[in-house]
């Protein structure tokens, strides 16, 4: 065990260690960061939905982002599955519908970062993540 | 020094900071009732845990009452004493120790001696609240040879733990159990003779109730006195003179050797002799071991052990015998004047009688609770027979005299009979601290430099410090004298000689606060010291007046060596007047 | 690499440990080893989210889904549904006593709404089992702080946080350090105070098994302000897990130089020893806890000499409770300014309370100061159980009072409280409700005191003894009005002479019961009656006649045989016999028993 010998050295293991915990933290203040749901049904999962939700907590634990990935149940977009509803704070809620690991970072890198659209939103038909809680 | 201005009832008080109210009140004239509370000044013992809420008074601007023994003066304050409220606490909480303690004062030990009983009438309780099947703590009696415990009667006051631990080192008492139950007792609710008690008897001294009493010798002395076939004698220690008056009513330190020898006669005691004759003898055999160990020692004998201790202390000596057996060795092995007078008494004396020492009945009248222990050692028998039958206390000799019908006030002077009731000044210092170690100086001084003193008071070793040390010049060779008395005391300068710090010849130690003068078998105190300082005057007064102020020079010592013992460390002497120790330490 | 995308927090305190919490993280991990997941979701054992009415909880992470009463047989339908198919276990959520439905996210229960948590800030939330959960919550960051400035700095900091002891009496702790660090001693001590011991309290223990680095990291910053090297943890030996848990702290401490000789790259020194204590209330009581630190009786002594002065084997010492360190490292990370922004005006920050008795939500919250009590009843608390009336909340401990229904919206404060008649005492609340009688209430804690009591004073020893006797003698019907004159006196003598904060405190409960429930007392006096039917003396079981179907069902089940009558005849109930078990009131169908 390498011993603490200064206050920087504890801010580096801080940093180092954070991934472990980040999970917590995003969850402890959903409201104030980006989350995203996977739908994780059968139907979800039959069609790709956890290839596409590694590639998500990959990349967001790469690069440190802000956002909280969750799984969800079937949101009733069997015909598109896999499915993802992207909430950023302030915004309303947006489903992406036929994601792939490559349309997953597209979300991510345009839609969640620089605010593009991208295509492939599905019709709303839905209630948001904090209403059906 | 910082002064305080305050007020207690109205009165204006200047006071040294640091004072607590009851001191500073008790200045102007105002004594505010305590109980658990006990401060012997003149020998620095203080009782203060704050328990018994007795003295509570307002203190301006306080939420509670503030308990006066402990709370100390600040600048400004207001205090007063006396208000419906501190009226209504102290007789309520008076009235709560009362609910829990036996009513049984008409035939209790301590009845008329008894604080709590004074203080009731003092504040007045006519009555205590009935509550139905009222519990009433119930321990189980205990008695030693020495003293006895009814904790049915304790208070928790305390004050037997702060001698017993703090003033005594000896842990034989301390609180145990919670709550209601909560009571004094050994470890584990041991009787007191299974646990390391020396029978000091301090507790006694300071127990404000019958919790803690002598045993009562009284009623066997009274048999044996009117029992035809036996010859009864009695000796009394040299501090029971300088006390016996207090308990009729005369000044403390008011001497009364020779109306205590009338009322002895008129007790019906066959002869009246003195313990100071067997302290006479004490010096002459421990003076001489003293002598003969330091000669050997000064003479380069490495197999020697120094200091020599005085072992006239039965308390000192349980004391050692369960705290320091590794030293057994170093006490004189010199008997107590108590236990010598009764080796002597029921040979040489017998002897002289003609009567058999199972009809010679020796009692003796003592200062102290120890020698009711001592004299039931089985060292002391011989076939069972003790030297010495009965020790009774100072207090035990007052209450015969009162059973009696005897005017003790109006007695004349008598003087003791003879042959063992001469003695010297040398003897009866022996009832306070520093007295056995003077005698045995006037004596070794002598002997050794083969010149008289010129000067017979050695003041450098009198006082009531704790532990005194000074250098004697004996013609040019330095004699190093240590001094403790409380045997907390003692363990200092024991611990002291065991890590290096101190490099004596001898030492005296005397188990009570002040020596013999402030023994447990003495008339209560009652937490005031002064009387203890008055007892010490007064021995060094009867010394300053006996014609004979050396052991050595006693006529009637001289005589029981030419006619008996031969010479200090005889064979003879051995054989009677010393004695050896045992190992008694508890786990 | 696969990502962990799930955390499974598992309560760990004592409470859901009773509750076969150890046995669901088994079957949880067996489960996710089953399911291939042991990867990519990590249960995490935590210490108490204070929900304990509902334990074992198991909290999901990220979605917050709050599990509660969760059996270890639960694990195979949590993991199989809620991790692999997002599908949560409805049956096990929280459900709203009183809408019924079921709330799947903590951040949406009320319990959890009004709570803000400082000094419970990482309990339920880390491992307090791994110190470096607790470092990358910014653990020891305070105290690196703390190192850069001076002692005088850092206590000043304390005191304009206006923290105030969370052990009861609430001094204030900058106040408290100042006066350690100004006296001068070749040793001093930094003690900690888990002595925790009134009963249905268990913050501390909760704070030491939830996030035990706290109060090392805590301590070890009063050390530096103060001038201390070495810290004493004085627990109780009936706290095994807590215990565990601060030895495996103060272990990881040391092994990361967070103890011990030159911290952080200061030439501070500090570390810290535990001293168990045999679990006496009155060693609560700061020279108690001393001299049974020392060895010696654990029975307090008269205050000067604080410990300040002369305390752990007569050296300066600051002794602080649990809760209060808990506070520090927030305060120093977050400044002063956010801590005493929090509360009331005298009564900064937040404080922990331990909910028990007749309320819905039985567990440990933790709420600003100025909270009212019906807010802590009846928005955390969930209001009382069975819907029953509430009636009065006991507060402070055996030391507190009852307060009433006209206080529900008193602020919570050290000095509100202490005005009503009760005290902040170390954060107990106990809620009764018409079912309990106030006398009897009043008797409990009487006879709580009485066995706690060190025996010292004799207003505390032989005082409370006879309340207690007086009070028994009321619930038996023997009371006269000269007994509650008697109470009344007993009760002012012993809060102005009882030697300390045990004493004097101890006739609250009497005092407050007698000012707002005297008619109970005078109901048991005079009519000879127990309004709330508690004291068996006082109640007998009637038989209405009118709703009597002679069902024989009562007379049968009778232990002692009081009850006869013939088969569909009213049956008569012998009162001489009757031993008021209540068993016959239980059994009969038609409410035909009735208590008189």
């Amino acid at each position: 065990m390498n011993k603490i010998k200064s206050l920087d050295d504890l801010r580096k293991m801080k940093q180092n260690l954070s991934s472990d915990i980040s999970i917590r933290e995003k969850s402890n203040n959903p409201d104030k960061i980006v989350q995203i749901r996977v739908a994780m049904a059968t139907c979800g999962i039959a069609a790709g939905a956890r290839e596409v939700m590694n590639t998500m907590l990959e990349k967001i634990a790469k690069d440190s982002l802000p956002v909280v990935v969750t799984q969800g149940g079937c949101m009733g977009y069997c015909y598109a599955e896999p499915t993802v509803e992207v909430k950023v704070p302030g915004k309303d809620p947006v489903v992406f519908g036929h994601v792939d690991p490559k349309v997953a970072l597209d979300i991510i890198d345009k839609y969640i970062l620089k605010g593009e659209l991208i295509d492939g939103i599905l019709p709303v038909n839905y209630q948001s993540i904090q209403e059906k809680a | 020094m910082e002064t305080i201005k305050l007020t207690i009832d109205n009165t204006p008080v200047e006071t040294e900071k640091g004072t607590t109210i009851y001191q500073a009140a008790k200045k102007v004239g105002i004594n505010i009732p305590a109980l658990c509370y006990m401060n012997l000044e003149h020998l620095g013992i203080k009782n203060c845990p704050g328990a018994c809420r007795i003295c509570v008074v307002d203190v301006a601007g306080r939420r509670n009452l503030a308990p006066s023994c402990s709370t100390a003066c600040m600048e400004g304050m207001v205090v007063k004493t006396n208000t419906p409220r501190v009226l209504n606490a102290r007789k309520t909480v008076m009235e709560l120790i009362l609910s829990d303690h036996p009513k049984d004062c008409l035939i209790c030990p301590a009845n008329g001696q008894c604080e709590l009983q004074a203080l009731a009438a003092t504040l007045g309780v006519r009555e205590i609240h009935a509550v139905e099947n009222a519990a009433v703590s119930t321990y189980r009696k205990d008695a030693s040879p020495s003293l006895k415990r009814d904790m049915d009667k304790c208070i928790m006051c305390r004050r037997c733990e702060t001698m017993c631990n703090d003033v005594q080192t000896v842990g034989a008492l301390s609180a145990i159990n919670r709550g209601f139950m909560a009571v004094v007792s050994p470890a584990f609710e041991q009787d007191l003779i299974n646990s390391p008690c020396t029978f000091c008897g301090q507790c006694v001294a300071v127990c404000p109730t019958g919790a803690l009493t002598e045993v009562d010798d009284t009623p066997k002395v009274i048999r044996a006195l009117a029992d035809p076939t036996k010859t009864v004698v009695v000796q009394t220690a040299p501090a029971v003179r300088a006390a016996l008056g207090e308990e009729f009513g005369l000044k403390p330190g008011t001497r009364v050797t020779g109306k205590m020898a009338a009322a002895l006669r008129r007790l019906g005691f066959d002869k009246v002799f003195d313990t100071d004759f067997a302290a006479d003898l004490t010096i002459m055999e421990e003076g001489t071991e003293l002598l003969t160990r330091l000669s050997k020692f000064l003479g380069g004998d490495k197999s020697v052990r120094l200091p020599i201790m005085t072992s006239c202390c039965p308390a000192w000596v349980n004391f050692f015998e369960t705290y320091y057996p590794e030293m057994l060795d170093v006490p004189s092995t010199a008997k107590s004047p108590q236990q010598m007078f009764g080796a002597i008494a029921k040979t040489y004396f017998a002897d002289k009688m003609k009567v058999n020492r199972k009809d010679l009945v020796v009692v003796s009248v003592m200062p102290c609770l120890a020698k009711k222990y001592e004299c039931q050692r089985n060292e002391f028998k011989v076939d069972g027979n003790p030297d010495v039958d009965y020790a009774i206390s100072t207090r035990e000799l007052a209450h015969l005299i009162k059973m009696a019908n005897i005017d003790f006030n109006s007695l004349p002077d008598e003087d003791f009979d003879q042959p063992l009731g001469e003695s010297t000044g040398a003897a009866v210092i022996f009832g306070t601290t520093g007295g056995v170690i003077e005698a045995a100086v006037r004596t070794a001084y002598e002997i050794f430099t083969g010149k008289k003193l010129d000067k017979i008071d050695f003041t450098e070793l009198r006082g009531l410090e704790g532990i005194r040390t000074a250098s004697i010049d004996f013609n040019g060779t330095m004699i190093n004298i240590g001094i403790a008395h409380q045997l907390g005391n003692a363990r200092k300068l024991l611990d002291g000689i065991r890590s290096g710090m101190y490099n004596f010849h001898a030492i005296e130690i005397m188990a009570c606060p002040g020596g013999c003068i402030g023994g447990a078998g003495q008339p209560y105190h009652h937490g005031h010291s002064e009387i203890i300082s008055a007892r010490h005057n007064a021995i060094y007064k009867e010394d300053e007046e006996k014609t004979i102020r050396k052991s050595h020079e006693n006529p009637y010592i001289i005589k029981l060596y030419e006619e008996f013992l031969g010479k200090p460390m005889s064979e003879m002497s051995h054989h009677l007047l010393h004695t050896h120790y045992f190992d008694k330490h508890k786990v | 690499m696969v990502q962990v995308k799930m955390h499974l927090l598992v309560c760990g305190g004592t409470g859901c440990r009773a509750s076969e919490s150890k046995r669901l993280v088994d079957e949880l991990n067996a489960q996710l080893q089953a399911n291939g997941l042991a990867d990519e979701v990590k249960v995490v054992i935590t210490g108490c989210f204070g929900f304990c009415e509902k334990g074992p909880i198991v909290k999901v992470i990220p979605d917050n889904t709050f599990y509660t009463k969760v059996k270890p047989e639960d694990a195979e339908e949590i993991v199989k549904e809620h991790v692999l198919k997002g599908r949560k276990v409805t049956r096990l959520l929280y459900e709203d006593p009183e809408t019924k439905t079921h709330v799947s996210d903590s951040k949406h229960m009320e319990f959890y709404q009004k709570q803000v948590r400082i000094a419970l800030r990482n309990c339920g939330f880390i491992d307090p089992e791994n110190i470096e959960e607790y470092i990358v919550r910014d653990g020891y960051a305070a105290l690196g702080k703390v190192l850069a400035m001076t002692p005088a700095e850092a206590i000043d900091i304390v005191k304009k946080s206006g923290l105030r002891g969370r052990g009861g009496a609430g001094f204030p702790t900058g106040l408290k350090w100042e006066i350690a660090s100004k006296n001068k001693a070749d040793q001093k001590y930094v003690v900690c105070n888990a002595d925790e011991g009134d009963p249905g309290a268990f913050m501390d223990r909760s704070i030491l098994e939830g996030d035990p680095n706290s109060i090392v990291e805590a301590m070890a910053i009063c050390g530096y302000c103060i001038g201390a090297t070495k810290g004493l943890i004085y627990i109780r030996a009936e706290y095994p897990l807590a215990i565990k848990r601060l030895q495996v702290a103060i272990g990881q401490a040391r092994e990361f130089g967070l103890l011990g000789n030159n911290m952080l790259g200061s030439d501070f020194n500090f570390d810290i020893e535990l001293r168990y204590g045999a679990g006496a209330f009155v060693c609560g009581e700061e020279t108690a806890l001393i001299h049974s630190m020392e060895g010696k009786r654990g029975e307090p002594t008269i205050k000067p000499p604080f410990p300040a002065e002369a305390g752990f084997l007569g050296k300066p010492s600051n002794v602080n409770n649990v809760e209060t360190f808990a506070n520090i490292p927030a305060i120093f990370l977050k400044g002063w300014e956010w801590f005493s922004s929090i509360g009331t005006e005298k009564s900064k920050g937040t404080k922990v309370f331990a909910l028990a008795g007749k309320i819905n939500n039985v567990g440990l919250i933790e709420v600003p100061m100025g909270t009212t009590l019906r807010e802590v009843i009846f928005e955390i608390g969930g209001g009382i159980k069975g819907g029953k009336k509430f009636k009065a909340v006991q507060t402070g401990g055996p030391s507190g009072g009852c307060l009433t229904e006209a206080h529900l919206d008193t602020p919570i404060d050290y000095d509100n409280l202490i005005a009503a008649g009760s005290m902040m005492g170390s954060g107990g609340m106990i809620v009764m409700d018409e079912d309990d009688c106030m006398v009897s209430v009043a008797k409990f804690y009487l006879d709580f005191i009485v066995g706690e009591s060190c025996g010292k004073c004799a207003p505390c020893r032989i005082g409370n003894k006879r309340m207690h006797e007086t009070l028994e003698k009321i619930c038996q019907g023997k009371g006269t009005m000269e007994d509650l004159d008697y109470l009344d006196n007993l009760s002012k003598v012993i809060k102005d002479t009882a030697l300390c904060g045990l004493g004097q405190t101890s006739p609250n409960p009497v005092l407050s019961t007698m000012q707002y429930f005297r008619d109970e007392y005078l109901a048991h006096v005079i009519d000879k009656k127990c309004p709330a039917g508690r004291c068996k003396a006082l109640k007998s079981y009637v038989i209405n006649a009118d709703k009597c179907m002679g069902c024989t069902l009562c007379a049968k089940n009778c232990p002692v045989s009081a009850i006869t009558g013939d088969k569909k005849v009213p049956h008569v109930i012998d009162q001489a016999k009757c031993i008021k078990c209540g068993t016959c009131y239980e059994k009969c169908k038609f409410g035909a028993i009735e208590i008189r």
